[in-house]
């Protein structure tokens, strides 16, 4: 089995004091892995990432990165330790242009180690090269996103976390944005993504963990949870243990 | 009409032009106006002229460097005067602003730079008195330079001064990751955390670079006009105006908002009269406002 870069265990998080969003999740993540979080509308799933990236107060639980305690550490130290986060919305400099986005998220780099860098993001994201003196603002949606992951890789991160990189893109950007992450993962990679557009996100994925309410409920290998019954299951709120449990709940 | 009220409006403009870069950048990167920041300037003043008055009780009088109307003292004094004046801002930024600030209502902190303008201002009168008071009495001649316009040495190494400092200014923000780093963190204080900048040190630049301005404006002030407790608040109105007129966050709009409400007092004065230098500026203000709401230098997020 191959070593584990991320663990997550029994994280509670939320913005208030005693409203936990996240209640309980575990996950790991394995390196040179996709792993995906699926998980109904308001089931955690966006509030769950932002706390292990340090953005959502931690309340309980804890997260290891390669081995190391990185629990409610800050979020601008988590770039340093090794995580880089892709939020969902508002993911650019939208007046910097395209190259001082990548360069001033440089600041853990050695100063000459720079240029050559963000020359190696060009040629990894060719579209950008066009575009390096353009404002941000000004990019497509797509070459948006782009821009955000390649800013994201540059400070070699053990591990690339995204929070739905494909909400509010049109079909055709769609796909392009998990062709570009599933090429990513083949650079050697590991990605944690969450997503709403499961069929997708599964196609490109290793493993998925299903959140539930602030929980993960499921997990299983991407491919074949598409078809899963119990899934299917959770989307629908229909909790499978609740006969059981003579409700309980 | 004589051609001299571009001399005086550059020199007017380039006070205002300093001043209002240390208020642009807390507002866009703290988000609240420090009504304070007029006082820095006074503060940084005083402290200048009081490194002055010890050197020149220690190593005795020293001959002004030729042809102008201050030595090597003031020079030092200034360096010290803005060091000092960085400090007070960091000082006051960490008993006072960052406390409000975590509470998240701009509106109380706005309040309490108010306060603070008061409470600095009154010490100042309290220790030094409201009497105004000089860097130096010599009287320097202003020379001929052509259509009209008479300058004098002082003025001339002022401007100059300017001219640097703006554009040192400039090029921090453009060139360095510290610039590029207060850039991110004036667009959107999430992601700039998220790629690993980290707000506190951003914050104390801001509060250095912009105290720091606030004295060489006000020594300036010191060595044109006078030195009084009020010069600072005196200028708050006109440093907010060509803030807001060269667009908020922009170090070249600042600097050109300053000159364009410098050249317009001066202008004011000679053609219409000295009652309505402060009317001027801010109809220009408005006028501006008017046509462009984002200000000179201003730009909208898509």
């Amino acid at each position: 089995m191959s070593e584990i870069v991320l663990d997550v265990r029994d994280l509670e998080a939320g913005y208030e004091p005693g409203v936990p969003i996240v209640r309980g999740a575990s996950i790991t993540v394995k390196k040179g892995e996709i792993v995906v979080v699926l998980g109904p509308n308001g089931a955690g799933k966006s509030s769950f990432i932002k706390a292990i990236a340090g953005l959502v107060p931690i309340t309980g639980g804890t997260v290891f990165l390669d081995g190391k305690d990185i629990t409610a550490a800050p979020a601008h130290t988590m770039v340093r330790l090794g995580l880089a986060f892709v939020p969902q919305t508002e993911n650019i400099f939208q007046l910097m242009s395209v190259e001082d986005n990548l360069r001033v998220a440089c600041g853990i780099l050695e100063r000459r180690e720079i240029p050559a860098r963000i020359e190696e993001m060009y040629a990894a994201f060719p579209d950008l090269v066009r575009q390096r003196r353009t404002a941000a603002g000004n990019l497509s949606g797509g070459q948006r996103q782009m821009l955000a992951v390649a800013r994201a890789l540059i400070v070699h991160p053990k591990v690339l976390v995204l929070d739905e990189p494909s909400a509010g893109l049109s079909p055709k950007f769609v796909s392009m944005v998990f062709e570009m992450l599933a090429n990513i993962r083949k650079s050697g990679v590991t990605i944690l993504l969450v997503e709403q557009n499961a069929k997708a996100a599964l196609a490109i994925g290793d493993r998925a963990y299903v959140l539930v309410e602030g929980k993960d409920r499921h997990q299983g290998i991407a491919s074949e949870l598409w078809n899963d019954p119990v899934v299917a299951e959770l989307y629908l709120g229909q909790r499978p243990s609740q006969a059981g449990k003579g409700g309980t709940a | 009409m004589s051609l001299q009220f571009v001399v005086d409006g550059l020199l007017t403009g380039s006070m205002i032009g300093l001043g209002a870069i240390g208020v642009t950048l807390t507002y866009s990167i703290l988000r609240f106006s420090n009504f304070a920041h007029g006082d820095f300037m006074a503060w940084g003043t005083y402290a200048t002229l009081a490194v002055v008055s010890a050197i020149g009780a220690t190593v005795g009088k020293v001959a002004p460097i030729a042809p102008l109307s201050f030595g090597w003292p003031l020079i030092v004094a200034l360096v010290i005067g803005m060091a000092f004046t960085a400090l007070l801002a960091l000082l006051l930024d960490k008993v006072l602003f960052s406390r409000l600030r975590s509470q998240g209502q701009a509106i109380i902190v706005v309040m309490a730079s108010f306060g603070a303008s008061m409470a600095l201002r009154s010490l100042l009168e309290f220790t030094f008195t409201s009497r105004p008071t000089y860097f130096s009495r010599a009287i320097q001649i202003a020379m001929p330079v052509g259509f009209g316009i008479r300058i004098t040495p002082d003025q001339i190494a002022l401007l100059l001064l300017t001219a640097v400092l703006v554009l040192g200014v400039h090029l921090l923000m453009t060139r360095t990751q510290t610039g590029r780093s207060m850039q991110a963190l004036s667009q959107n204080a999430a992601l700039a955390r998220i790629v690993g900048i980290d707000v506190a040190s951003v914050v104390r630049v801001t509060w250095v670079i912009g105290g720091a301005l606030a004295c060489v404006a006000g020594v300036m002030i010191g060595i044109l006009v006078q030195i009084r407790p009020f010069m600072g608040f005196d200028m708050l109105l006109p440093m907010f105006a060509a803030a807001i007129l060269g667009g908020i966050g922009s170090i070249p709009g600042a600097v050109l908002g300053g000159l364009i409400i410098g050249l317009a007092e001066a202008g004011a004065v000679q053609l219409i009269g000295a009652e309505w230098r402060a009317a001027v500026s801010f109809i220009l203000l408005m006028a501006v406002l008017f046509v462009r709401p984002i200000g000179l230098f201003g730009v909208r997020e898509r």
